[in-house]
């Protein structure tokens, strides 16, 4: 029993249809659990009032926003170096659902920014490199899309997200080098100084889990969404033949 | 090695477009840019660094379709591809000519256009330095975007969706050093994170544009 078992698309599907209900229904019961409670149960914050809320939604999407890069990127890398092409479909799933989570941290960044900094937008390191990232995601979608071959689309893509991952990072240090910022530092960092009061500690977990397991059923989803597309493509061409 | 320089060269000056162009281009932008911010010397002075870096930035765009397309149509990238000099070699002599028709060029004229732009005396030099360390990143990540869409027919603008975000901290270090230049700070820390930016981009990405031309030539 290995992880690399799963490279192969019949155990793949048989494991993630067994798996999916349950990814699913954990989804469901921490995104009610955890944005309930942070939106009904938890105190106003003294100087944001009730806008503190919008860090439910916003902290765990610009999370994810990250880690679905990061899991392109690992994907990718197992693509170029074992061919499997699971890995690969995963990585094309993953980075619409990767923009989209840029995008809502993005957008409530900028619902919250407005009353809180007085502005919508301010060009801080951190909303910049999200900006960035937002075009990354677009270049790599893009690429994917112009392509026909499936495989010289899977390679192509890999090595463009393995030389973005490196310009990404960069970039994210060009842009603290830039500018200073008005956005405020780590709130769930591991030694806890100037981490989000208890309160609304526990709910954010949970939603952060939420989302977590959201990317994943999407990510599943998506990639049993390619594997069939492909399998049909495969039964059309061998009709075609026969 | 030394034919295949001279023979990039050569086409490029000869079949026009890229060569002239690009920096006309760069004349064009500057020209333009006072047109549409107004001819205010203090505003000028202030996003000049910015515009001459972004102006470098876009007429090096323009020309990067050529590096590797006309080859690939008329078959000489196979020959290439299967020569005894490695093909990471070909990638870069090919970066190295099209920084030598863009980027070189586009340094030397950079001054003069700088005159337009009423850039502080002071960041002169620091203008061309900075465009002579950066422009060598410019083409070989440029390169890298050239190699990933030489097989597709229409690859002009995924090709610039693919190479601006990539040319973001170059061009963040870049227009930092003209300006810290120009308002005489100290810029050693942006000009040797730009001279790292080109060094490492001329050391490694040779390598992964070799990949993808010979994921592109399958």
């Amino acid at each position: 029993m290995s992880i690399w078992e799963y490279a192969n698309p019949k155990k793949f599907m048989q494991t993630s249809a067994w798996a999916l209900p349950w990814v699913v229904g954990l989804t469901l019961v921490c995104l009610v659990v955890g944005l309930s409670w942070g939106f009904f149960f938890t105190p106003d914050d003294y100087k944001q009032g009730s806008t503190v809320k919008i860090i439910y939604i916003h902290v765990p999407a610009a999370m994810m926003a990250i880690n679905a890069w990061g899991m392109m990127l690992v994907t990718s890398m197992i693509w170029i170096i074992r061919r499997h092409h699971v890995s690969a479909l995963a990585a094309k799933a993953a980075a619409p659902v990767g923009l989209t989570f840029t995008l809502i941290a993005l957008v409530t960044g900028a619902l919250w920014g407005q009353p809180m900094w007085g502005t919508w937008w301010a060009w801080d390191p951190r909303l910049t490199s999200f900006l960035i990232l937002t075009l990354f995601y677009f270049g790599y979608m893009a690429l994917w899309a112009a392509i026909e071959d499936p495989d010289t689309a899977a390679d192509l893509t890999s090595i463009l997200c393995l030389v973005g991952s490196v310009f990404a990072g960069l970039s994210r240090y060009a842009v603290l080098f830039w500018n200073q910022g008005l956005h405020q530092g780590a709130s769930l960092s591991l030694d806890e100084k100037e981490n989000v009061s208890d309160v609304f500690w526990l709910p954010l977990v949970i939603c952060i889990a939420g989302f977590v397991l959201l990317f994943l059923t999407m990510v599943l989803l998506r990639t049993r969404t390619e594997i069939r597309s492909r399998r049909l493509k495969a039964l059309l061409a061998r009709e075609r033949v026969a | 090695m030394k034919a295949l320089l001279l023979r990039d060269l050569r086409l490029a000056i000869r079949t026009g477009g890229g060569f002239g162009l690009g920096l006309a281009f760069f004349f064009l932008l500057s020209v333009l840019v006072p047109l549409g911010v107004g001819p205010e010397g203090g505003i000028l002075a202030r996003i000049a660094p910015g515009i001459l870096w972004i102006g470098a930035l876009l007429a090096c765009l323009l020309s990067l379709d050529r590096i590797f397309a006309l080859d690939h149509e008329d078959g000489s990238l196979d020959l290439l591809a299967t020569a005894p000099i490695p093909l990471e070699a070909v990638v870069a002599l090919k970066a190295l000519a099209h920084w030598l028709v863009t980027g070189l060029p586009l340094t030397l004229v950079a001054p003069v256009l700088a005159v337009f732009l009423n850039l502080p005396p002071a960041g002169y030099p620091w203008l061309m330095i900075s465009l002579i360390l950066g422009t060598p990143a410019l083409s070989v990540i440029g390169a890298f975007g050239a190699a990933l869409t030489v097989g597709l027919r229409r690859g002009g603008l995924l090709l610039s969706l693919l190479v601006l975000p990539l040319y973001v901290p170059t061009l963040i270090f870049g227009a930092e050093v003209i300006r810290r230049g120009a308002e005489t700070m100290s810029l050693a820390t942006p000009l040797a994170l730009l001279a790292a930016i080109s060094l490492g981009a001329v050391a490694l990405l040779p390598f992964a544009a070799a990949a993808a031309i010979r994921v592109n030539l399958r």
